[in-house]
């Protein structure tokens, strides 16, 4: 156990690396920041000062190692538009998407699973076919019209919930239930099919012939098979929330994750984006090492 | 056992027929046979004759899609038929046990030997977790398992084959149920390991006094364990008696064939050929007419075709489906010794 989560703590340093790196190199790619910095005005002998000023007429791999060597003391540098630390920057909205992410995925899974263990009690019935319908109304709805039209019977109409906005719990109902039902059907259907697999199998089988009660048999026995995957999947969904939904927040105007990306992405705000493009990787990388520790816990056959 | 004490479990015209895409399926077809206080009665019968159907029709755990029907189905007392699934939940583990075919895939692999045992205490006796431990120890040690202590804290992947199945029966033991069901319990198992195993289920048998109702292919193990017996075909009970009468006197041309494929010892250094049934089991699909082993049987006439089988009960012999009694039949042609 103590030499998996070592093991996964290395990987870590690596993928930070090699993340770091490979969105350095790729968002140099993808325009001049010294002539966009200078204005559209500014004239070649301007865009080279300011070159200069930000260091960007080194070779690549320089400017990489300046950037990680700071990086590494916690300087994750200004960004080149409102020029406030940059860490900062992200733990003022970090906080908005952490609340939007978990909550969304808590909505998720408390509907994924009944429904999941329902669906697959009741194979080929009505209800199933209803759930499977509603999972993939689920996925097939795009987000900002669901967003637009709860902002519009909760928000306009009925007036019962804020429609934008972050400072009570209610401001984040809606954006919850909007992200919520499109991360609900995948997780759905993996527990349906872990379910259908575990109800067939003979260990449930042997717990009908013990005469247990039908809660036990399924809450106790089965589903306790059947969602090793959906942990795993929790968890890679999990990363995706956490990289902040742009279409939600934009819809409810939350300020957090997904949107300062987005923004600092239209602007080539490079040091901004190449951070959050870090911590990303870090939120998968701890993500995945944490449900594998779940799944361990759930399962003594996998060791770690 | 004589007529004197009644039956534990008595079956009357019971069938079990599944929908399947192509039909109706027959796979159990108005079987009858009881089952005495603690003796052992066997099932006997090839893949697919309808003894797992019989044996999960008795639990009343079929599948979905399998329809149960019987003129009577009795068990201690209790109508089997028309209990509630709840009331039936009650029986099962408790008065009436199952051993199942594969101890590697029977037992739950994300709990522990002592959980998957304790709970089935619990379940139908009104005690404490440590009351059922104790418990869950003893029954270990009564199936031969050493170190029980220890065993209760593993998980079954940590168990040999031998020993899940030693678990399986300790499990099926704890409340003591008057019945159990075995379906083939050591079909699984390495051949050493079957021979234990069926011991121990014959140690307990008499140390705990429940009737076993054993369900196999294999004669050789009818012939160590069985009191009385049935033999299925095509969903059919063509052979019932005692185990004495059977082995000694078959009077169905299909439980001859079977005895006759059974290696015996009786000739001494010579070995004789291994006998053989040919053709394959009917489909069982759609109405069934007259007798279901007609297109296998040396003696078959156009008579075994139509019409109900009607079971023949002779004195001194077991009873059995057959439009011949074995004087009837043409002398069979002994095979030359080859």
């Amino acid at each position: 156990m103590v030499r998996f989560i070592a093991g996964r703590l290395a990987m870590l340093a690596l993928v930070a690396l090699t993340v770091s790196f490979i969105g350095f190199g790729l968002l140099r790619l993808s325009g001049d920041l010294a002539a966009v910095l200078a204005g559209e005005t500014a004239s070649p002998a301007d865009i080279a000062r300011v070159a200069k000023q930000y260091g960007l007429d080194k070779p690549l791999y320089m400017q990489y190692l300046d950037w990680a060597g700071r990086a590494l003391q916690g300087d994750l540098g200004r960004s080149l538009f409102t020029h406030e630390p940059v860490v900062e920057l992200i733990l003022a909205r970090i906080g908005v998407t952490i609340r939007l992410a978990f909550s969304a995925l808590a909505f998720a899974l408390v509907f994924a699973l009944p429904l999941g263990v329902l669906a697959a009690l009741r194979k080929n019935s009505w209800i199933d076919r209803a759930v499977l319908t509603l999972s993939v109304l689920g996925q097939a709805i795009p987000s900002f019209w669901l967003g637009l039209l709860f902002i519009y019977l909760f928000g306009v109409i009925l007036r019962w919930l804020p429609i934008s906005g972050s400072d009570t719990a209610w401001h984040f109902v809606m954006p919850t239930i909007t992200l919520g039902l499109s991360t609900m059907p995948a997780l759905m259907r993996l527990t349906r099919t872990g379910m259908i697999d575990v109800l067939s199998s003979d260990y449930i089988r042997t717990a009908w012939a013990k005469g247990l009660h039908p809660m036990s048999v399924l809450f106790k026995h089965a589903l306790r098979n059947a969602v090793l995957p959906v942990v795993s999947l929790s968890a890679v969904m999990l990363g995706f929330l956490l990289g902040g939904s742009v279409i939600v927040e934009s819809v409810f105007a939350l300020n957090g994750i997904g949107l300062l990306a987005f923004d600092s992405i239209k602007r080539i705000d490079f040091p901004v984006v190449q951070s959050i493009l870090v911590f990303l990787s870090f939120c998968y990388i701890l993500l995945t090492l944490i449900s594998d520790i779940i799944n361990a816990q759930l399962d003594p056959r996998i060791a770690l | 056992m004589d007529s004197a004490t009644p039956p534990i479990l008595k079956v009357e015209g019971m069938s079990v027929d599944i929908k399947v895409p192509a039909g109706m399926l027959h796979a159990v077809n108005r079987i009858d046979f009881s089952v005495n206080p603690g003796e052992t009665f066997c099932i006997v019968g090839e893949s697919g004759c309808g003894k797992t159907m019989t044996s999960l029709a008795l639990m009343r755990l079929l599948p979905r899609s399998a329809k149960l029907t019987a003129d009577k189905l009795e068990f201690d007392g209790h109508d089997l038929l028309n209990m509630s699934e709840a009331r039936m939940a009650e029986l099962r583990g408790d008065r009436l046990g199952m051993i199942f075919q594969d101890p590697m895939t029977s037992l739950n692999p994300v709990y522990t030997i002592g959980d998957q045992l304790e709970e089935v205490y619990l379940r139908h006796r009104k005690s404490t977790r440590k009351e059922a431990r104790a418990r869950a120890e003893f029954m270990l040690e009564r199936v031969g398992i050493m170190s029980p202590a220890l065993r209760l804290r593993q998980y079954p992947h940590q168990l040999s084959g031998g020993l899940r199945q030693r678990v399986m029966i300790a499990m099926t033991l704890m409340c003591e149920p008057r019945l159990v069901i075995a379906d083939e319990p050591t079909t699984a198992l390495d051949v050493t390991v079957q021979v234990q195993i069926l011991q121990l289920l014959a140690r307990l048998q008499k140390e705990f006094g429940m009737a076993i109702i054993l369900i196999t292919h294999n004669l050789g193990i009818v012939a160590r364990m069985a009191d009385h017996l049935a033999v299925m075909y095509a969903g059919k009970i063509v052979e019932t008696g005692s185990a004495v009468d059977v082995f000694t006197r078959p009077q169905h041309p299909y439980t001859q064939g079977l005895l006759r494929c059974m290696p015996t010892h009786d000739h001494g250094a010579q070995v004789s050929r291994l006998g053989s049934i040919p053709g394959i089991v009917p489909s069982l699909i759609g109405e069934q007419h007259g007798c279901g082993f007609r297109n296998r049987c040396e003696f078959a006439r156009d008579i075994c075709a139509s019409g109900e089988i009607e079971l023949r009960t002779p004195q001194g012999a077991s009873a059995y489906r057959c439009v011949l009694s074995p004087d009837e039949r043409p002398a069979r042609v002994v095979e030359a010794a080859q």
